[in-house]
């Protein structure tokens, strides 16, 4: 397994590449543009057997991908911030006619105010459109989860789409040392992708038709079992990783440190962890007992994981890179709401939107703030 | 069943368009020209509504609908997947004015500039008319929609119809036409035409609506011949950028015969009804001169 120093960009291309994907539409949006540039300069140079599309918009960057996928082949797109949000009218039609994509998305704050650097509210706003959603930290996660992604999606039980998140120029740009799994590797973890339903002169089917009030919930409902059923797929394809390559992230779902006997923890996705890992090794030399919970998997969402881990916490403070305006941070509401019942303290903290650092400082003071008794705020 | 043409059906009966349904002819007719080698990509529209109420379809074709305005982009995406599959089907990329004039113009423009090999199919009723007869691009000026109804000040849609094929040519498409309901073999030869050419093709069709046009059922082929013989809808094909009338008229019939048959016009004035001829007269007369002369597109 080739040891390298790469950006998480060109990590991902190359995870991509190993995966075999045969059509990728692109648009360009920073901060998301060295990931398809990288894979622009393998389809060119010969690395890589696949067709560009140069979309004139994400929007039909993601219809393309549809298309493409329909057609029997397995597709690759990357986006961001505005870029997510043209493609948010068809991320359900993807999802909803059960189309196993995989898509990277670098994480970049919404305008306005226009905005390009990191924040989750690209992504977490499209949360409910029936993707699986990874946030990873680093570029061997990112690539990682790319790789685990298509084998996940394709799983005939899930059927369903995937994007994998990196916060944009926070990971997206920084150079990390990686280990590149060998193409005969890949090849032994993931299978050639075979599709369910295609559009075949010789098997004529429709897809995408209209379903009327008397079959449309059946369709949403087998849509939901399946991402409730992806949560086992989870973990199994992430253990199979694991014994095949050597790295694991938690249970594929969740990934706790320092919990066991800890008191007090924060709650993260992203880069974000990565500092609150270290914040948690200071304090823990302070003689405070504080744990760190990594949510690698926002839908489906780990519920009975998350309460397993929790189960011995006396407080929990959960950092949101993202505000749902008029309320609170999302994925303080997800923890809430699967931790309802438990006697734990849960607080709420927004931080890092639009770029803004999150420093150790930020974490510490929310750390206290927590063990202190007092409420949540934004780490401005 | 018209001698000489296959029997074989792809959009078959039992949708649910209404009697007289121009674009239901155009579909049962374009896909039967295409054949069963040929995948279909509809936009959001009525044919798409009436023709896939789950669990029944009407499709004897592999048919994908995503939405109202990707179906060109979607067509990229299936084109480029059969070709690293290593096979060749015929790309039928279905919509409506709506879907082609308006909301899905960028995607259209984009997915032609790109060269795919497809052929793209308007069926063309003048308007938004799945979602109850609303203006478009593609209405033309005068017509009474209801977002543009004829009110006391203003008389309808203030604007001149969008000239999309010229606009579609101008990309450097290798074949565009357009063709009518009501002149059957010429629809069936320029389908297999824009099929046979490699690249991105285009084909409008009028297709007149019997609820959005207001006329009785039994008058649809009636209606789209006179849209053709007035010179309302003239038929060309612009191949290669030069244009070719298809079908000429040593005379044309007065525009008011067609414009009175139908409900959308009744509130027009004489005054209205000379300045729609005096234009379609123009456009007529340009039409002559691009043949004459032979002017390339670009």
């Amino acid at each position: 397994m080739p040891e390298m120093v790469v950006e998480t960009s060109k990590a991902i291309a190359i995870a991509v590449k190993l995966c075999k994907p045969k059509v990728i539409p692109l648009y360009p949006i920073t901060p998301q543009t060295h990931i398809v540039e990288n894979l622009a300069e393998m389809i060119n140079n010969g690395e890589l057997k696949a067709e560009l599309i140069h979309a004139e918009s994400e929007h039909s960057a993601c219809s393309a991908l549809l298309g493409a996928q329909a057609a029997g082949v397995r597709t690759f797109s990357a986006t961001s911030s505005q870029g997510l949000a043209l493609m948010f009218e068809i991320l359900p039609i993807i999802s909803g006619n059960r189309m196993p994509s995989v898509m990277a998305v670098a994480n970049r704050a919404l305008s306005a105010p226009i905005n390009i650097w990191n924040d989750h509210s690209d992504a977490v706003s499209a949360r409910d459109q029936g993707w699986i959603q990874f946030y990873v930290e680093s570029a061997q996660e990112a690539i990682d989860a790319t790789i685990q992604s298509y084998k996940i999606c394709e799983d005939h039980d899930v059927l369903l789409p995937g994007m994998v998140c990196l916060d944009g120029f926070t990971l997206s740009h920084v150079y990390e040392r990686t280990y590149v799994p060998e193409q005969h590797e890949v090849d032994e973890f993931l299978p050639e992708y075979k599709p369910v339903t295609k559009l075949d002169p010789s098997e004529p089917l429709t897809i995408g038709p209209i379903a009327f009030p008397n079959s449309y919930m059946e369709f949403k409902k087998m849509q939901n079992d399946a991402m409730l059923a992806a949560i086992d797929k989870i973990k199994k394809v992430h253990n199979e990783f694991a014994k095949k390559f050597g790295r694991s992230y938690g249970d594929g779902l969740i990934e706790l440190y320092r919990m066991d006997d800890a008191e007090y923890a924060l709650l993260g996705m992203g880069t974000l962890v990565s500092t609150a890992r270290d914040v948690v090794d200071n304090l823990r030399e302070k003689g405070i007992k504080a744990g760190l919970i990594k949510l690698r998997c926002l839908r489906p969402f780990p519920k009975e994981e998350l309460r397993k881990a929790t189960a011995k916490l006396k407080g929990l403070a959960v950092i949101d890179r993202h505000i749902s305006v008029g309320y609170e941070g999302p994925l303080f509401t997800d923890v809430k709401s699967a931790l309802f019942g438990n006697d734990i303290k849960i607080i709420n903290f927004i931080a890092g939107l639009g770029g803004r650092d999150i420093t150790r400082k930020h974490l510490e003071s929310a750390f206290m703030d927590l063990k202190d008794g007092k409420n949540g705020r934004w780490l401005l | 069943m018209i001698r000489g043409f296959p029997e074989e059906e792809y959009f078959v009966s039992g949708h649910r368009a209404c009697a007289g349904c121009g674009s239901a002819i155009a579909m049962r007719h374009v896909t039967k020209a295409a054949g069963k080698d040929t995948i279909v990509v509809q936009a959001t529209g009525c044919m798409e509504v009436v023709s896939t109420p789950y669990p029944e379809t009407a499709w004897r074709l592999p048919y994908i609908h995503g939405a109202f305005e990707n179906n060109a982009a979607i067509a990229s995406g299936i084109e480029r997947a059969l070709k690293t599959l290593g096979k060749k089907y015929n790309i039928l990329v279905l919509g409506g004015d709506g879907a082609t004039f308006d909301i899905g113009f960028g995607a259209l423009s984009g997915a032609i500039e790109r060269g795919h090999n497809f052929l793209y199919v308007c069926n063309d009723n003048d308007a938004y008319m799945n979602t109850g007869i609303q203006r478009s691009g593609a209405t033309p000026r005068y017509a009474h929609t209801t977002t543009s109804p004829a009110g006391k000040v203003i008389p309808g849609k203030m604007e001149w119809k969008k000239p999309l094929p010229f606009i579609i040519a101008a990309h450097r498409a290798p074949y565009v036409a357009t063709a009518s309901i009501h002149d059957i073999p010429d629809l069936y030869a320029k389908v297999r035409k824009g099929l046979s050419i490699e690249g991105p093709c285009y084909l409008q069709i009028c297709s007149p609506c019997v609820p959005g046009w207001g006329y009785d059922s039994a008058k649809t082929i009636e209606i789209a011949k006179l849209a053709v013989e007035t010179g309302a809808y003239p038929l060309y094909e612009i191949e290669n950028g030069i244009l070719k009338i298809t079908h000429h008229l040593k005379e044309r019939k007065p525009i008011e015969a067609y414009l009175k048959m139908q409900a959308r016009f009744k509130h027009l004035s004489a005054e209205q009804i000379k300045e729609i001829q005096a234009t379609v007269d123009a456009e007529w007369n340009h039409l002559l001169e691009l043949e004459k002369k032979q002017c390339r597109f670009y």
